[in-house]
């Protein structure tokens, strides 16, 4: 039985598609079989961010169409023999996800023998993100320190738990939260809501606080998933993160503002 | 900063201010998906209704739907303004 772990938020450019190759590549790093697909049909990235791209012939559409098997459709990634990535159409439009063709393919991918299926939804509450939240089992809720963003990850908290498999069939998907692009010096200065603050207002257990970390850009500018970057917060806070969501009690790091000391203040900090 | 917030007693910071809104924007959108799809539409019906008569804010008018027992009961809580 494979799992599904959708990556979710519903306000774009939160952290969504860094947060899904970082989650895969963690998991298939601790040795788990993990497949992670790009459900934004029409705006692909999670290829780049995987640095696959071109090595991309065919794709999700392709294959919930019939116009290629999955093995045709799979990239296997060349550092880590056990993460697969399934990219996005550029050119269909997202009504080429219907709910027949994602089971099937999910199937496929289950008998194929993946453990985990990562699901990177696309911004907004249309049908991608609907998609691909529709087959959930765990949920990762991506969720910046700020108020649009939070109330965001109510509603699709609110989407999950009404209009998800799971839900329709009374059971519901297991839920976690992620905050990225935390700035602990400004939380402690009251300019930012605190961790605390957004798991008090969402209720949901919090798997991880990614802080707001230069290391982000310079894996995306590479194309290496950030949580490989183990020189970097945000790739050891990504680790963190995927050791609690498979269960691990993990203390926070990376919560509370730097101490500059007078070296790092001379050297320019190393971050 | 936070010299400024020392000596001006308890200043209420921007986070504090985000937490706040969020907690009550939150509450009542939950409530609004816990209810039947009409209930939105009703509950600002009902405001324009009560608008007729009297001036009162659009947050004074709140409507809910509580279930007690094998009966719905549908709450409405007018605050009208004083005189
Ligand atoms: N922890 C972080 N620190 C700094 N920058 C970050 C961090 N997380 C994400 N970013 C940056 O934010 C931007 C958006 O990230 P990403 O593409 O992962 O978001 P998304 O939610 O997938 O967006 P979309 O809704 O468009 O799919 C990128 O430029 C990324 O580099
Ligand atoms: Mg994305």
């Amino acid at each position: 039985m494979a799992t599904v772990v959708t990556v979710t938020s519903g306000k774009g450019g939160v952290g969504k598609t860094t947060t899904s190759a970082a989650v895969a590549a963690g998991l298939a790093q601790l040795g788990h079989r993990t497949v992670v697909i790009d459900f934004d049909v029409g705006l692909r990235n999670l290829d780049l961010i995987m640095g696959v791209e071109r090595r991309v012939v065919f794709d999700f559409v392709n294959v919930i169409s019939g116009e290629a098997t999955l093995n045709q459709a799979l990239i296997q990634d060349k550092r880590l023999e056990n993460l697969s990535v399934l990219a996005a159409s550029q050119t269909k439009d997202k009504d080429a996800l219907t709910e027949e063709g994602v089971g099937q393919v999910l199937g496929q991918l289950a008998e194929m023998g993946f453990e985990y299926i990562v699901c990177d939804s696309p911004a907004g509450i249309e049908r991608g993100a609907t998609m691909a939240l529709y087959f959930a089992d765990h949920a990762v809720i991506v969720t910046n320190p700020e108020v649009s963003s939070v109330r965001d990850s109510d509603r699709i908290l609110g989407i999950l738990q009404s209009k998800s498999k799971r839900a329709k069939e009374g059971g519901k998907v297991y839920e976690h939260l992620l905050i990225t692009r935390y700035d602990p010096a400004r939380v402690e200065n009251g300019e930012m809501l605190s961790k605390d603050d957004v798991c008090d207002i969402l209720a949901v257990k919090l798997i991880g606080v990614i802080p707001e970390s230069k290391a982000v850009l310079k894996a995306s500018n590479t194309g290496v998933p950030v949580i490989l970057d183990e020189n970097s917060d945000a790739g050891l806070a990504y680790g963190d993160a995927v050791c609690r969501f498979l269960g691990e009690d993990l203390p926070m790091r990376f919560v509370t503002p730097k101490k500059q000391g007078l070296f790092s203040r001379i050297l320019g900090g190393g971050d | 900063m936070a010299l400024f917030g020392l000596f001006s007693g308890k200043r209420k910071t921007s986070a504090a201010a985000a937490k706040e809104r969020l907690q009550i924007l939150i509450s009542h959108e939950r409530q609004n998906r816990r209810g039947p799809d009409f209930l939105p539409d009703l509950q600002r019906d009902i405001l324009e209704v009560v608008k007729k008569y009297v001036s009162v804010r659009d947050d004074h008018v709140s409507i809910r739907l509580d279930r007690a027992g094998d009966a719905s009961v549908l709450e409405l809580n007018v605050i009208l303004p004083e005189n």
